[in-house]
Order: C-alpha cells, then sequence, then structure tokens
C-alpha cells in the first residue's frame, strides 16, 4: 500500500509547539551547541592564519573584527550550554528526576519533579548573563 | 454505529460553532501530491470530543473521511492524533477546552500517512517487538517453572508505572529524535525495555543490550522530555529512558552483571491458615465438570 512519508525531519526538533520550557531547553541546546561548534571552526581557521605569517594574521583578524559582537553570544551560548548540559547530565544518571510510582490521574512526571533543578539552573544562568554582560559593556566602570 | 448518529452525538445543544481543519492525503491523488487543509464546521455541545466531532463530520458532511479509533474512552490508544498542535488521543480531548474557533488536525507525525488521519504504526511496532517485550529467562526454562515468583510491594512499584502503555504511538510523535533519525528505536519501545529490565523476575537484559544500546541507541536521547508530556497514561518515556541509561552504565561498571532475579514462592501447605477478613471466593461461573 502507498504511504506518504510524515517525518518531521529538523523541524521536529526546532519545533517546540505548546510543550512545557524543558522542551525549548532541548532546542535551545542544540542551537547552543551548533554556535559554539561554528565558533571553534572560525576561531580555528583565524588563529591558523599566524601559521602563514604576521601580514595574514592580521588579515584574519581585521575580517572577523565586525563579528566582535559575536563573542558576546558565544558568552551567552557557553553558559546557557554549560548550565543546562550540567542538568541533562545529571538527569542521564536517574538525578533529580525521583522515582518511580504508581500512576494515579493526574499523572506527575520527572519532568515535574525536575522542574525545580530546571528554575535553579535558569537562575545561574540568569545571574552569569548579567555579570557577563555588564563585564562586557563595562557597564560597572560606568556605574 | 446507530444509523441515526444525531441519536449518538447530540448537536441540538451545540454551544457555538467549531472549525475543524483537518488534513486530507490518499494514495490515489484526490487532495494532490501533498495532501490539503480541509475546513469543516462542526455546532459543538458541551463534552463534544474530537473524535464525536469526527463522527459527526463522517456522519454528516463528508463520509470519505478516514481516521482509526476502537474504544472511545482512552483504553485501545488507537485515535491518536495532531491535534492543535500536539500528540493526543481524539477520544480524551474535548473541542472547547481547547479553547479554539478554528482547530487543526494532522496525523500523527513520524508515521507514513495512509488516508487522512490513518497512519502506519510498523516503525514502534517492529522497534517494540525487537527489545522483547517478555520476561525472559535464561537460569530456568519457563516451562521448568512451577509456582509463582516472590514479588515484593517495592519491586512491583518499581515497574508499575512502565507497564501501563497502550502502544498509542504519541510519544514517538512528540519525539525530536524520532523525527530526526530513522534508525532510533524512539521512547516507546526504549520505555518498555526498562519495564522488562526492572522487573525482577526477568533475566534477559543482555539480550536486550544490542538492540537498546547501539550507534543509535538510547543514547541519542536528550531528555527533552515531550514524550512525557504527551503520553496519555502517564508512562513517563523520558523517564524510563534516563533510568535505563543509568542502569546501562552501571552494569558496564560491574561488568554487566545481572542481579538475583526473583524466588519461587514456597509451596502452598495444606494446613495453611486463611488469613482473617479476607472474602470467600466468589462460586465459579463455568461448570468444572466440563
Amino acid at each position: 500500500m502507498a504511504a506518504k512519508d510524515n517525518d518531521l525531519g529538523i523541524r521536529g526538533w526546532v519545533y517546540a509547539g505548546r510543550y512545557s520550557l524543558q522542551r525549548y531547553a532541548y532546542t535551545l541546546q542544540r542551537i547552543t551547541g551548533l554556535g559554539i561548534i561554528l565558533y571553534l571552526l572560525i576561531h580555528l581557521y583565524v588563529t591558523a592564519q599566524k601559521n602563514a605569517g604576521e601580514a595574514a594574521w592580521a588579515g584574519a583578524m581585521d575580517a572577523v573584527q565586525p563579528l566582535h559582537i559575536g563573542e558576546y553570544f558565544l558568552f551567552l551560548a557557553i553558559i546557557i550550554h554549560a548550565c543546562n548540559g550540567f542538568r541533562l547530565v545529571w538527569a542521564e544518571f536517574g538525578l533529580g528526576l525521583g522515582r518511580p510510582i504508581k500512576n494515579v490521574y493526574p499523572y506527575q512526571t520527572c519532568l515535574d519533579r525536575n522542574r525545580i533543578f530546571f528554575y535553579a539552573i535558569l537562575a545561574v544562568v540568569f545571574v552569569l548573563a548579567v555579570v557577563g554582560t555588564a563585564d562586557f559593556f563595562n557597564l560597572i566602570r560606568v556605574l | 454505529m446507530c444509523s441515526d448518529p444525531n441519536k449518538v452525538i447530540d448537536v441540538t445543544k451545540a454551544v457555538q460553532d467549531v472549525i475543524l481543519r483537518i488534513y486530507r492525503w490518499d494514495s490515489s491523488g484526490t487532495w494532490g501530491e501533498d495532501g490539503r487543509l480541509v475546513d469543516y464546521k462542526v455546532p459543538v455541545p458541551s463534552g463534544m470530543t474530537i473524535l464525536d466531532a469526527l463522527i459527526w463530520i463522517k456522519a454528516n458532511l463528508d463520509h470519505t473521511l478516514s481516521w482509526r479509533a476502537a474504544c472511545r474512552m482512552g483504553v485501545c490508544g488507537s485515535c491518536g492524533m495532531f491535534i492543535h498542535g500536539k500528540p493526543l488521543l481524539a477520544c480524551q480531548t474535548q473541542v472547547l477546552k481547547l479553547h479554539a474557533d478554528v482547530i487543526e488536525i494532522r496525523p500523527l507525525p513520524n508515521y507514513p500517512i495512509v488516508k487522512d488521519l490513518v497512519t502506519d504504526q510498523s516503525r514502534m511496532i517492529d522497534a517494540h517487538t525487537r527489545i522483547k517485550p517478555y520476561i525472559i529467562r535464561t537460569e530456568t526454562p519457563p516451562e521448568a517453572i512451577a509456582g509463582e515468583f516472590h514479588q515484593t510491594e517495592e519491586e512491583l512499584v518499581r515497574y508499575l508505572q512502565f507497564s501501563y502503555c497502550l502502544k498509542c504511538g504519541l510519544c514517538m510523535s512528540a519525539c525530536p529524535t524520532v523525527a530526526s533519525l530513522q534508525e532510533f528505536p524512539g521512547p516507546q519501545p526504549l520505555g518498555q525495555a526498562l519495564r522488562y529490565v526492572y522487573d525482577t523476575r526477568d533475566e534477559g537484559f543482555a539480550e536486550r543490550l544490542q538492540e537498546i544500546d547501539n550507534k543509535f541507541g538510547i543514547f541519542r536521547c536528550h531528555f527533552a522530555g515531550a514524550c512525557s508530556e504527551a503520553c496519555p497514561k502517564g508512562i513517563d518515556p523520558a523517564f524510563a529512558i534516563q533510568l535505563l541509561k543509568k542502569e546501562i552504565v552501571k552494569r558496564a561498571i560491574m561488568g554487566c552483571r545481572t542481579p538475583e532475579s526473583a524466588g519461587l514462592m514456597p509451596a502452598q501447605q495444606d494446613n495453611a491458615v486463611k488469613a482473617p477478613n479476607v472474602p470467600a471466593t466468589p462460586a465459579f461461573t463455568v461448570d468444572q465438570k466440563k
């Protein structure tokens, strides 16, 4: 019988729809991960120019200068990825998820039990982002 | 079904009209190569479910509309659909509870479409079969077991939650890894693998390991948690998968040692005293002599 393919593909992991914040954290984790990889590739290319001589190095540095603000987003990506990644590694060891229970309606899932941990991680990300933003844009000295 | 659908679903007390925007596709190309969304205006009374609405549409507006359903009460798991942006059981979703004038209904994602809202769930069933969803005894063959296994309340609760799976497949539709990786078994089979791994009567962990923990296996799950949100029975597949990961790591460190399985209950003694307050066994409803 002929059937029509219906796999969501990449849309499936980007689209978080009407799911909870933890599902959005999954998408954010992947996007920040890809951003960090992209930075690493650019970083490796730029620093490798030093082997080609002083002029090549200066040229490469000039070329990436407009991307300087990208370092700020890189910082945000790293703190989000690291803090949420810490929560995920813990979860993979079954930590912060509770124990199996008798499923009585309204059902409680490990996401409910993990939510307090998730909010704590969000708070840490927020504090680091505020401190980092103040430092990056020299706001502390201005104040 | 009753010949007059209005006797089954009373729309005379409709509270409001709702547009159901339903995806249509069939292999003969009636709705184009990519299918089409078709609007159906349904008078919705209080308490009407999406499944009721589909039955009403089929009886009154378009008899060619296809979907799959059986029990109408959230037990069989047949009527899974992508309703208003989430995989849900049509029989457990009330139209008015969605608080929308237009509700989009599509077939479950990540399964091939057979017709309209009917999907082919072979992918889940095949993966479920591969993880061997039954108790495996390696030490003692099943035919040699004469008696009941002893299992404490705590041992039961460890896997009980995961044993209520309907095989509705909503979790597979919600899973972002299933969406982009065909080889990944998915939350339903992996969750059921834990149900047997955690059963003290089972000795089949090593047999299942190849299917669970391979290049495209369990560690491709990154705990999005959408499967647990989608599950209509509180099975919590995301939890099961994380526990199974822990079990795999633990047993890898311990040299894949399988814990001692449950022992048999002692044989019934002829002179055993019956516990007080236990009601008498009801009379047989079938003639025992036959």
